[in-house]
């Protein structure tokens, strides 16, 4: 066991933990100011249950011991049963297999925080907490397994997914298309649209989210070694170049570069950055940050309106898009000479890898699309998804919460 | 009595102020308030979507005088709050029936300033 990389993993823990409240801040400020206090609430309270789930079973399901065809984990690590101070056998061999678990439910607790400004300012609390735990319970936790658990059938073909570009991004991102379409249109879109409330507090989000992303992708590499420095320097490079070609896009398009341009611009890097992050070289991590600013930026502005879905924080347009980019671009730029466990991408001549990645896209997609669709339909007959006009009107957080985020008076 | 109620660029209220000052109208009540005129509002853009027809940011100052103030206030404001652009404002006056001051009951033109 060693202390050096036990220390890196717990404080990476701790960093990838700061990016569910940085998610709540990103959105909160984007949210009308009448619904600003459903989003933080929402975030915790997700933090709340999947940290709960991930102990009691969550852990076990994904990463537990397969139960056959690399499908799901089984039960035998119910309650973190025989998952305690020494290494895992499996899973990072230097660091307590506690150190582990704690890590990767980190990866599960902001996951379906992301979806939440999805169906911003028109989910009722009670769906939401009941749709958390189904949806972290069949969609994530499988899905992780098949990657990142031992014995999981997509890792076994060879796809490449350093940090959760699919596994977080796109699940969550395409999931999320899925709560909007079928939750439906906030009162008033498109002939209205919706002004951010705060948008100080949506840059303090970012800058919380940026920080944390080292965590993230750095501390994927379960070591503190050389991988982890690379997988640092391609996330903050990528970042980089995506929030400059965000804000020239809209420069060039709109007329003016503005924060939240910028700030979605870098958290497009940093979602297309995390799957090759580990994979990839820094001078690699700068085509892949500028294509992600540029393809997320059409997304939001002009593919959404063109489609007419309310995505409304656009967790599609940014994780789902930023998330499929980075999955295909880690095809496209890996190489060996980066990641001896990794494999040659595209440019390395090795077209396999591109093909593998399109398997593991289409697989992931489909399943969080299908399973989201039933798990939504059941959430919506059991305690019913949207909240009634008036309340939407009103805003969630005085309907839901019985609290709002600004007095009026002392 | 009159009770002035003028709305004017946010950017211009040091300047009216001062000019205020300057012919000694020193009490006024100031809010930020929206509205629009002929101009309509600005035009934002988030994420590539237009929010056009927004309500633009004004300054509202709420002024009672007596009779003799009456002229030079409105001319302070109308000097130190012109531009000569459109969305300059407006003044508004109003006669003014009583006055209390809270603190010593007087009434009226005594309790005006």
């Amino acid at each position: 066991m060693s202390s050096g990389n036990t220390a890196w993993v717990l404080v990476c823990a701790a960093l990838v933990f700061i990016m569910t409240p940085g998610v709540a801040f990103f959105y909160g400020g984007m949210a009308r100011r009448k619904n600003v206090l459903s989003i933080l609430t929402q975030c915790f309270a997700i933090i709340c249950l999947v940290s709960l789930q991930w102990v009691l079973f969550g852990y076990s399901l994904s990463f537990g011991p397969d139960t056959g065809y690399g499908i799901i984990g089984g039960l035998d690590w119910f309650g973190l049963r025989g998952v305690g101070q020494e290494p895992s056998a499996i899973y990072a061999s230097t660091i307590p297999h506690l150190a582990f678990m704690i890590f990767q439910a980190m990866f599960a607790i902001i996951t379906p925080a992301l979806m939440v400004g999805a169906f911003a300012g028109r989910m009722k609390f009670s769906a939401l907490v009941i749709f958390t735990l189904l949806w972290t319970t069949f969609v994530y936790d499988p899905i992780a397994h098949w990657v990142w658990g031992a014995g999981g059938w997509l890792g076994g073909i060879g796809a490449l997914d350093f940090a959760g570009g699919i596994v977080v991004h796109v699940s969550s991102g395409i999931s999320a298309l899925v709560v909007a379409i079928l939750i439906g249109k906030r009162v008033g879109y498109v002939k209205q649209a919706f002004a951010p409330h705060n948008l100080p507090i949506t840059f303090l989000g970012g800058a919380l989210l940026w920080i944390g992303w080292f965590g993230f992708n750095a501390g994927s590499a379960l070591e503190a070694g050389g991988l982890a420095a690379n997988a640092f320097v391609t996330t903050n490079t990528a970042a980089a170049a995506a929030g400059m070609a965000w804000a020239f896009m809209e420069w060039k398009m709109d007329g003016a570069p503005t924060v939240l341009g910028i700030v979605s611009g870098v958290v497009a890097g940093l979602v297309a950055i995390t799957p090759a992050c580990g994979f990839v070289s820094a001078l690699s991590s700068i085509p892949i940050g500028l294509i992600a600013g540029i393809i997320c930026y059409l997304a939001v502005a002009r593919l959404k309106p063109l489609l007419g879905y309310d995505d409304a924080l656009d967790v599609f347009g940014v994780h789902g898009i930023g998330g499929i980019w980075g999955t295909l671009a880690t095809g496209i730029f890996a190489a060996v000479a980066i990641n001896s466990g990794g494999a040659d991408g595209l440019l390395l001549g090795n077209a396999k890898l591109l093909l593998i990645q399109v398997v593991y896209l289409i697989v992931c997609i489909v399943y969080a699309l299908v399973v989201t669709w039933i798990l939504y339909k059941v959430v919506d007959a059991l305690v019913g998804m949207r909240v009634d006009k008036e309340s939407e009107l009103i805003g969630l957080d005085l309907t839901q919460h019985n609290e709002s985020a600004y007095t009026v008076l002392e | 009595m009159k009770y002035i109620i003028a709305i004017i660029k946010p950017h211009k209220l040091d300047e009216v102020k001062k000019a205020l000052e300057a012919v000694e109208v020193n009490l006024m009540t100031v809010s930020n308030v929206l509205g629009q005129g002929r101009q309509k509002g600005r035009t934002e853009i988030y994420r590539g979507a237009k929010e056009s027809g927004g309500l633009l940011k004004k300054v509202k100052l709420e002024i009672g005088v007596n009779e003799y103030f009456v002229e030079p206030t409105i001319r302070g404001i109308t000097e130190a709050a012109f531009t000569g652009e459109i969305g300059d404002g407006k003044i508004f006056v109003l006669d003014l029936q009583d006055v209390v001051r809270i603190g010593t009951g007087e009434r009226g033109g005594k309790a005006i300033n």
